[in-house]
């Protein structure tokens, strides 16, 4: 497998004074499942039609399997885009939708039919042929326009927010279904989304976009555990953010002297070196524990519950202490929204959850 | 009474649509279906002399259209006139939409009421305006001869088809400019781009996509732009010259100082047909091609 087999390089695209790409590089790999993820108007779908030839960028190069395709038209590329209302043909039916990009690859009429049989049944839609765009589901439609750019065989396949307009249900199974099918052919997928759940569900990699820059870029679990910044940890699931200050370092780990709690020694995942520098501690919910009793761990405190929400798998508490100002969400599997009548409770803190974040 | 006629009026989706309707239907009624039938009863008549009719049935005034070579001929060039004002207005209409469809971003209506600026000025005014630019004395003849690019005036410009021509041309640009604009509009940006991705060239997806999917507004402009101009009679009478004369010229002749008001009848009621027969071969035969294209 070729690590560089999509190489951006310093890519940039400037829309009059907006950046909506700023100087990005790096690489996908072949047969990678990769994410852009981020907020809208982050750079994302600029970025990804940048490699469909939609955009051309205002400075940088792209290079796909060693050569370079920055200047080549979107016909002239080995890439294929699920376009975000799909957009099919409306005045022809699904199978000529689907054989609409064969016709330049000079198939023979045998091929151009097999390839639109296997790829329909590949995508679940034999017996779709004659259907205009008009008489299809959102789901079905989302599955012709997969299976019109799959039946190219491109080299990379592009998706822009393809499961924005299904309903929740429908949307977690299409995620499953669109990760068997990569590993069942193989092709390289770069998949655009502004909705972190489903980026870290599906990807190999992900790379999660502000600002029309790359933030991070590592694998899900690596970007849930260990966020490299604020913006990473806050748009990555949920977290509570403490003001801290570094104090000594001690090895792998700091001494941090937390507001409102006082010192404490965590593993210094930022090798933060010097002292007194503003540092932000990142907790997250679901790593506290709550409880009705004091418990042995590193960090316990006191408070009262102000809100409750009820996620049926989960509750969340939103929990005000007396030596935080702000108020710090929990959440537990354990107890519900009925399980503290007078709202008093503890909440506990394993140093070890905690991680260190640069302040911004 | 009153509360059962309500009721029923709430209910009923057929009462509402017809007292909607209603204006509209009377206006039709009055100004169109009982001239239309006069008409069509007028051209069974017969002129015996210049005030009297007879006012007995027969179809011989179809009969003289027919035998008269004048009126076939000057039929056959009012549809032929009328074709070519079709095919250059859409001709020049099209990319004017399509740039403001698709490359304008902001105030497109701007765009759109600035191209129907001229069309604020009267039609008789502007048809006099084009006399003044292609007179023999006219803008584009005289500053051609300043230029000495010519010695003598161009006479083909004036009292012409030609003249005909590009007067309609720029009389009914307006009205093409609309139905195409709203069919491009509505054209998804992304089904271009899908199209260009599927590996078509500018000029195939043009073929492919863009064209089929805008054919609604190009029928609707053919047939707003060939229906009036076949029968327009104002604008041959003022530049057409001998030449440039339409059918239209010869049925207001007929009803005016020829007075023969059976035989205008029966021509305006044979425009009549043609112009329908016109009319649904052409759409037909639009969509049929377009249905082959893609």
């Amino acid at each position: 497998m070729n690590d560089s087999f999509i190489q951006i390089n310093g890519i940039s695209k400037h829309f009059g004074n907006v950046k909506a790409v700023d100087d990005v590089s790096f690489q996908i790999k072949e047969g990678e499942f990769f994410s852009l993820l981020g907020p809208s108007g982050c750079g994302k779908t600029t970025l990804l039609r940048l490699l469909a030839g939609f955009e051309y960028p205002t400075s940088g190069n792209l290079l796909l399997d060693g050569s370079d395709i920055t200047a080549l038209p979107p016909d002239k590329r080995p890439t294929n885009m699920v376009f975000q209302n799909y957009a099919i043909f409306p005045h022809i039916n699904v199978e000529k939708n689907v054989q609409f990009g064969l016709r330049k690859l000079g198939l023979t009429n045998d091929e151009i039919i097999k390839r639109v049989k296997d790829v329909l049944s590949l995508v679940k839609l034999e017996g779709y042929e004659e259907r205009y765009s008009s008489q299809l589901s959102g789901g079905q439609r989302q599955r012709v326009a997969l299976a019109r750019a799959l039946v190219r065989q491109p080299k990379v396949l592009l998706l822009d927010e393809p499961l924005g307009a299904l309903d929740k249900k429908l949307r977690d199974e299409m995620q499953l279904e669109l990760r068997t099918l990569q590993k069942e052919i193989g092709i390289t997928f770069v998949f655009v989304t502004h909705d972190q759940q489903e980026a870290i569900s599906m990807s190999d990699r992900v790379a999660v976009m502000s600002e029309g820059k790359i933030q991070q870029m590592s694998s899900p679990n690596e970007l849930y555990k260990n966020p490299q910044n604020i913006f990473v940890s806050d748009f990555i699931g949920e977290t509570n953010f403490l003001k801290a200050k570094t104090e000594s370092k001690d090895g792998e780990y700091i001494n941090v002297n937390i507001e409102d709690l006082g010192s404490f020694k965590i593993k210094n995942n930022l090798n933060i070196s010097e002292n007194a520098s503003d540092v932000i501690c990142s907790v997250r919910p679901e790593t506290m524990m709550i409880d009705k009793e004091k418990s042995d761990w590193d960090i316990c405190l006191e408070g009262k519950i102000k809100q409750t929400s009820y996620l049926g798998e989960m509750t969340k508490f939103y929990v005000e202490t007396k030596e935080i100002e702000k108020i710090i969400t929990v959440s537990s599997q354990y107890f519900d929204n009925q399980s503290f009548q007078d709202g008093k409770c503890f909440i506990s803190i394993n140093l070890n959850d905690i991680s260190l974040l640069n302040k911004k | 009474m009153l509360q059962v006629w309500k009721s029923f009026y709430a209910r009923s989706d057929p009462a509402k649509a017809y007292s909607l309707l209603s204006p509209a239907l009377i206006l039709v009624t009055l100004a169109m279906l009982i001239p239309l039938g006069l008409m069509l009863s007028f051209s069974f008549f017969t002129q015996v002399s210049f005030t009297e009719i007879d006012y007995s049935f027969t179809v011989q005034r179809y009969i003289d259209f027919f035998q008269k070579n004048l009126l076939v001929s000057l039929l056959i060039k009012s549809v032929k006139i009328s074709f070519i004002v079709t095919f250059v207005t859409l001709l020049t209409a099209y990319p004017v939409c399509y740039y403001i469809a698709f490359y304008v971003k902001k105030n497109k209506m701007l765009w759109l009421v600035l191209l129907t600026l001229p069309f604020w000025t009267s039609y008789l005014l502007r048809v006099f305006s084009w006399k003044i630019i292609l007179g023999t004395k006219g803008v584009i003849n005289s500053s051609l001869i300043n230029a000495g690019l010519l010695s003598e005036p161009l006479t083909f410009l004036m009292y012409s088809e030609t003249a005909v021509i590009i007067t309609l041309t720029h009389a009914w640009a307006a009205f093409a400019l609309l139905p195409l604009y709203v069919s491009l509009d509505k054209i998804d940006f992304s089904l271009i781009e899908a199209a260009r991705d599927l590996g078509l060239s500018r000029l195939e997806t043009f073929w492919k996509i863009t064209l089929p999917l805008s054919l609604p507004g190009i029928i609707g402009a053919i047939l707003i732009i060939f229906i009036p101009t076949v029968g327009d009679y104002v604008t041959p009478a003022l530049l057409g010259g001998t030449d440039g004369r339409m059918l239209s010229n010869m049925i207001q002749a007929y009803f005016g100082k020829v007075n023969n008001l059976p035989l205008g009848a029966a021509s305006a009621t044979i425009m009549l047909i043609t112009v329908a027969i016109v009319t649904m071969i052409v759409s037909y035969t639009t969509k049929k091609l377009t249905q082959r294209i893609s």
